[in-house]
């Protein structure tokens, strides 16, 4: 289990590693780059520079990473940033992820991904709504088709089938809407 | 300082068209990362976006004096398996390529296309001079604003324009694909779209 330290932001539910080896403790100053600290009532833990955490990460806050992790990062319900110094590799599923380091894995979210200026991902995205910044790197694929809603009688394509000869609909206005715009 | 222009495409709509009607098209993208283009083609589109940035490469071969090994590095550049892609979305990636990288470039381009699958690419005519305020050579960012006008965003680059292809070298490269729209618009840029066969 992690000992918390002052780097370590107030929680206000469990944010455990589960099967995972965390090679440092939450640790480091707070960083003077943290990204917009969430307000709306929801609290913010932060991992600092100096972290490396490897194995799998899971929590119900949202949270900002300025250190390394490698594996896999499960946040479904909350944001999860990528600070300017934080450094993944990992699979990432959140509601929604903030770029602004780097990322190197396929990356899920529920609601937005954002990569912001300076920001880096090499991985596939798949997320209703993705915005990239001029500035950003990128590399991979983007998919922001709702998959977990398939409509019927559109079932997905299997890879190498022909595509059907005429629709009447376009593919935008087939999946259902993202839930935030 | 490098400025951007708008300009009229004849192609981009007649690409959308022939995606119109997939489930959910698949996309490559030869082009640097624009987070509009992947906002239109995903979410107006409904197109799964795979971006491939050769022009990075150029620059890498270019930085290591590497060169000569690009048409090599373009054999295995594509992950992809044969006849996956409905849409490849080339810009004027071949205006910076020699001869040799274009034609291994069009092979494996012609390789992951889907029969029916369109490919829009730009060839310039002439030689151009170079953007105002641009000391070294450009690439060029070409932003979707909507289906009948890009926005071109020069940025410096490594490579300078190669000698430009001419009609009938680039429709023996790309055989068997056929050309189903050529535009020579007023900058002297030729637009062509190309579609796969359905049999071949």
């Amino acid at each position: 289990m992690w000992k918390r330290d002052e780097a370590v932001k107030p929680t206000s539910g469990p944010v455990a590693p589960t099967g995972s080896a965390v090679a440092s403790q939450f640790g480091g100053s707070p960083s003077a780059s943290h990204p917009e600290p969430r307000q709306h009532g929801r609290e913010v833990v932060n991992i600092g520079k100096s972290v490396v955490i490897k194995g799998e990460l899971s929590g119900s806050e949202d949270l900002t990473i300025e250190g390394q992790v490698e594996g896999k990062i499960e946040l479904k319900e909350n944001v999860l940033t990528i600070g300017p110094n934080g450094k993944i590799k990992a699979q990432v599923f959140a509601k929604a992820l903030i770029v602004q380091g780097e990322v190197n894995g396929n990356v899920t979210a529920t609601e937005k991904v954002e990569i912001r200026d300076g920001g880096s991902v090499d991985g596939d995205i798949v997320a209703p709504r993705v915005a990239i910044a001029d500035g950003a790197h990128f590399r991979g694929s983007v998919d922001m088709q709702r998959k977990a809603t398939p409509q019927a009688g559109s079932p997905p394509r299997p890879a190498g089938a022909p595509a059907p000869a005429a629709q009447t609909q376009t593919p935008a206005t087939q999946v259902a809407q993202p839930a935030a715009r | 300082m490098i400025t951007s222009c708008r300009g009229p495409t004849k192609v981009l709509d007649r690409f959308l068209t022939g995606l119109a009607g997939r489930p959910q098209p698949i996309l490559l993208d030869l082009g640097p990362v624009v987070g509009t283009n992947v906002t239109f083609f995903g979410e107006e589109m409904g197109c799964k976006i795979l971006v491939e940035d050769l022009s990075k490469d150029v620059d890498r071969h270019v930085a290591d004096a590497t060169l000569d090994a690009l048409p090599a590095f373009l054999d295995t550049r594509f992950p992809q398996e044969g006849e996956t892609i409905d849409g490849i979305l080339c810009w004027d990636i071949f205006d910076y390529l020699d001869r040799a990288s274009a034609e291994r470039l069009a092979r494996q381009l012609k390789r992951v296309l889907r029969p029916d699958g369109v490919l829009l690419a730009s060839f310039r005519t002439a030689v151009a001079p170079a953007p105002r305020g641009a000391s070294r050579p450009t690439y060029t960012k070409h932003v979707v604003v909507d289906r009948g006008h890009l926005q071109h965003r020069p940025y410096a680059g490594l490579r300078p324009k190669q000698p430009p292809l001419v009609n009938r070298d680039i429709q023996r490269m790309f055989e068997p694909l056929r050309i189903t729209e050529n535009f020579l618009l007023k900058n002297n840029l030729r637009e062509v779209l190309f579609r796969k066969p359905s049999a071949i």
